[in-house]
Formats: C-alpha cells, structure tokens, sequence
C-alpha cells in the first residue's frame, strides 16, 4: 500500500502486507475536524473573556482611565495564577469544574474547558498590551470629548489597536492549537492523539510525519489569516 | 453674576494644583493662586516655558485636571466640582485642539471629526454630513476620505480644529497647538482661529510658548511662571511695557533688543538709545529733525517695526554723539514723541 492507496481510503491495517500505518484517512480527517472544534470553540469563548480580562487590566490599572488598583491587583493575581500552571496539569486540575460545566470528564467537549481556561487569561494579557499601545494623547482627546469610559474602549481603544488586537488573537491561536495536542489525557481526541497513541507508542512513523506536515500547515494557515486582517486593519 | 447672552466666559478663581508626591518623589506645584478672567468672544493667551503649568491651567477649563483649590467658572458653572456624566455634559461644550492632533489613524478625517457626534448618539449618516461641512470651513472639503497618515501637519490640525467645533462649543482650548507646525502653516492655522472667533464669536483659550503666536492672535496674555500668573495685560501694553524679566524674554523673541557685542564696543562713547513708537510715531521725521535742527550726529544701529493687535509698533536703537548739551536737548525732544526711549546698557 502506498500513500495514495491511504488518500483514498483503503484500510491502514492489512495484516501480512507491508503496512503503511495504523490510522486511516478518516480516523485522521476526524482528528483534524476535533483539533478544528477545540481550537474554533476554545478562540471563541477565549477571545471574549480574553477581550474583557484585557479591557479590564488596560482600564484600571494605576494611570488607567478608571483606576481601580484593587480589582486590578485582584485580577492580575488570578491571570498569574492560571498562567503559571502547566497546561497539563491545568487540564487534570479543574476537571471538577470541566465535569459541572458540560457533565462529563471525558471527550472533545472536556478539551475545551480547560483549553478556554488556559487561553482567556493568556489573550487577556496580549490584550491588555495592545490598548496599552494606544497613545495617550488620544485617549486624552476622547476624555476631553466627554467620552464615558465605555465610550473610549469602544470607539477609540478597541478600534484603533485592531490591528496589534489581531496578531495578539493570531498568537492565541497558535498557543491553543498546541495545547490541543494534550487533549488525548481526557480523551479529546484530535492530531496530538494521533501523533501519541500511534506515532509514538506503535512506532508509527507515517502517523507522526501526516500529524506534524498537518499542525505545521495549520499554523502557517493561521499565521498567514492573523498577519492578512492585521495589516489590512493597519492600512492608514 | 454672568449674564446669559455672554456664553464662553471662563472664570479663574485662586485656581491652585498640587500632584501629590509619591514614595521616592515629592510633590509638585502646577499652578499656585491662578486668577483670571477671561471675557466671551475673546482670543486670550497664556505664555510661558515649559513646565510653568499653562498646559495644566487650560485642562481645568475642561476638567482633565481637578485643581486641588480654587474654582473654574465657566459660563457661571464651577467645572471644578462636578464629575461623572455633569463633568462630561460640561466637556461636551467645550472643544479642544492639541498639539500632536490625537486623531484616531484607523479611521479617515470625516470619521474623525463625526465622533464627538457619534458619542453624542447622533446617526452615522448625519454626524458625516455634519463633519462633511466643517471640514469644508476649515478648508478640507475635498480630504474628508483621507487618513490622518496621509495628511500634512497643517492638514492634520485642521482635522483637529474641525473635530474641536462639530459640536459648535462657545469655548475652544488650544494647546500648543502651532508648536508642531512649520512658521507658514502656523501662519494658516492663526489665520483659521481667528476666522473662527470673529464668525463664531467662540471664546479662544490659547496656551504657547511661541510669543509671534501671542502677537498675531490674541487679545490678551497672561505669562506664566512657576504655576503662577506673574504678568498679565492687553498683548499691546505687554508687548511695549513689559514689566517682568521673563516678559522681556518673551519679548525679545519677537521684537529683538540686543545689540550684538561686538556693534557695542565699536560704538565708544555715543549714547544709545531705544526707541519704542507706536502707530503715527512712526511715521515723524525724528531721525532728521534731531541732526538738522540738535546738530547731534545720529547713527541707525537697528530698526524694525511689527504689527499688534491692528498697532504698529516701531522700534529703533540710535547712537547719539555731539556735546552734552545738545545730546540732552536731543534726548528730551525724542522722549516727547515716542512712547520710550531708554538707555542701552553698552
């Protein structure tokens, strides 16, 4: 069997012949659609959080528009807090709380909780960076419009650091793709699945090659979306 | 008590600033006992150096800085006092421009000059077609689809002046707002304030360290010193009687009064003169009427004339040799047509 015989669909496993791998197209097409769903639903619910983990750290830090240091001082503990742990361990970690948002320990659906855990405090911190990155003068000018502190996040911070906010998202998504690699621990499935129960414990070396030629592609996809919109944002 | 029809009076009232110390660092004074008043539909000015608090003082007028003691009126309203959504009401009737634009890059000049508007909950269509209009008075009727990035200096401040009056305020705060600009764009940019105080009526608040500035749009100056107003007057008075040693300063700038060292000593012992004439002064035949009818000889060192406040102002430095007496005749005979005349220190 050869590689196209496996892009088309033939049986990895034929016994007696010479074998090319243990996963078949389809076992690895549903690895990709689980890496896709982990990364895609663990952005999302990240970015939101993120977005307001960040606006919030940028808002009241000391010299910020609002000025809150004990909120600042509380939240920035936390996103430490969560940064400092390795993301394996995070994932074992919180699987009381994963268990009593979506009911079950186990499955792609488990992946996601702690992968937006990991990631929310992570995109908040690039977040925070990027309003910071917004000169002061402006924010001055928006104040000296009697523009609310809601105002200048939405029409003035938010939109002018769209671009920097981009690439901060694009380097997001490249973290989570990483760590959906550990996903397999609770049964998440997806390519670092693959890469581990077969590429690295049955020695299958075709296994592993299709898993990194696939995580490489994917994150050269998304570096290349993330630096498209970020320019194009920064367009002046 | 203010009256109604006098909208864009800004009142000063013994306005003090202190920016608390920290740890490491002490306290600083900005402003110490501020008073002024600063009548509607006036260009006022407030010069000084650096760090002598004017940038402070204008950001009380539209509460970006509380000022630790004292009251801002405007139009009878302390600014001072108020926070939250009264000090933002009390913001939205003012406008401001700044020296370095603070434009937003990522939207184009129209968007710019419609955000005041958009905050205001004005529809986007109608806050463009109001932006549209101003930007056409400010004289960038055909740039309202530019980015900042792609205009100059000038075009950029414009875009500021119009964001300042999309609101139409009977206040604008200028600060700085030509030190970025090139001598003929600051020019232009002079030019379109003072088109704005005499069509609008709005009050202009002026804050520079750029005395030509002073000179070609306002009315009155205040100079400023260590937080504290040390001088303060109609430009024209200050400019031909400056009482203060950094006034002088400021002077000078504009209206030089220094011999070069070298002019000094070639000079001997002639007596030296400044001669400060205003308007129809400067067109007597002084110069020829001391040397035909005194017989002192007169030299010519220096001599230049600037227009204030629609007043010519003429200046000249003489030296004057001959015999004592007539030196004195002379000296008396000038000093009763011309607004001064003073030693020069040789």
């Amino acid at each position: 069997m050869n590689f196209f015989d496996w892009l088309s669909g033939a049986t990895a496993v034929t016994p007696g012949e010479d074998r090319l791998t243990f996963v078949t197209r389809d076992m690895f097409v549903k690895a990709i659609g689980e890496t896709l769903q982990m990364v895609g639903v663990a952005l999302v619910f990240g970015t939101i959080l993120g977005i307001a983990i960040g606006a919030t750290l940028a808002l009241t830090r000391r010299g910020g528009i609002l000025r809150q240091p004990v909120v600042y001082g509380v939240l920035s503990v936390v996103v430490n807090l969560i940064r400092s742990l390795p993301f394996i361990i995070l994932l074992v970690a919180i699987l009381p709380f994963t268990r009593l948002v979506v009911g079950t320990g186990i499955g792609t659906w488990a992946a996601i909780v702690p992968l937006t855990v990991m990631v929310a405090p992570y995109i908040g911190r690039l977040i925070e960076n990027s309003l910071l990155e917004v000169p002061a003068g402006l924010i001055e000018a928006a104040r000296a419009m009697g523009a609310s502190p809601w105002q200048i996040l939405v029409r003035v911070l938010i939109p002018e650091a769209r671009g920097s906010l981009v690439l901060a998202i694009t380097i997001a998504t490249i973290g989570l793709t990483d760590a959906t690699a550990m996903a397999g621990t609770v049964g998440g499935g997806g390519l670092g699945t693959i890469a581990l129960d077969y590429g690295w414990q049955r020695y299958d070396a075709f296994a592993m090659l299709v898993t990194v030629i696939a995580l490489i592609v994917l994150v050269q996809l998304i570096q290349l979306l993330g630096t498209r919109i970020s320019r194009r944002f920064r367009r002046r | 008590m203010v009256p109604l029809t006098s909208d864009g009076h800004v009142v000063f009232e013994g306005v003090s600033k202190t920016f608390p110390g920290t740890r490491r660092a002490t306290g600083t004074v900005a402003l110490r006992d501020v008073s002024l008043d600063i009548a509607p539909g006036t260009i006022y000015g407030v010069i000084g150096y650096s760090g002598a608090g004017k940038s402070t003082l204008i950001r009380t007028v539209n509460g970006l800085e509380q000022p630790t003691a004292g009251r801002v009126l405007v139009d009878g309203t302390d600014v001072a006092s108020l926070s939250g959504r009264a000090l933002r009401d009390a913001q939205k009737r003012t406008g401001m421009i700044f020296q370095q634009f603070n434009l937003l890059e990522t939207v184009r000049a129209r968007d710019n000059v419609a955000l005041p508007l958009r905050l205001d909950g004005v529809g986007a269509r109608e806050a463009r077609a109001r932006a549209d209009e101003v930007l056409e008075f400010v004289g960038l009727g055909g740039r309202a689809d530019s980015h900042p990035g792609e205009l100059s200096g000038g075009q950029k401040q414009r875009v500021g002046i119009a964001r300042a009056l999309v609101r139409q305020p009977r206040i604008l705060l200028a600060d700085e707002a030509t030190s970025a600009l090139d001598p003929t764009t600051t020019g232009q940019i002079i030019e379109l304030l003072r088109r704005i105080n005499s069509e609008y009526g709005t009050t202009v608040l002026v804050v520079t360290h750029e005395m030509d500035v002073i000179r070609d749009l306002a009315g009155r100056v205040a100079v400023m010193e260590g937080g504290a107003v040390v001088e303060e007057g109609a430009v024209l008075d200050v400019f031909v009687h400056p009482q203060q040693p950094i006034t002088r300063d400021f002077v000078t700038t504009v209206v030089p009064q220094h011999l070069p060292d070298r002019v000094r000593t070639d000079l001997g012992g002639a007596a030296l003169w400044r001669l400060l004439l205003l308007d129809d002064q400067v067109v007597q035949p002084l110069v020829s009427t001391v040397v035909t009818e005194l017989g002192v000889s007169v030299n010519m060192l220096h001599a230049d004339m600037t227009e204030i406040q629609e007043h010519t102002v003429g200046q000249m430095i003489v030296a004057v040799d001959g015999p004592a007496d007539r030196v004195a005749a002379a000296r008396a005979y000038l000093a009763e047509r011309v607004v001064s005349l003073e030693e020069v220190d040789a």
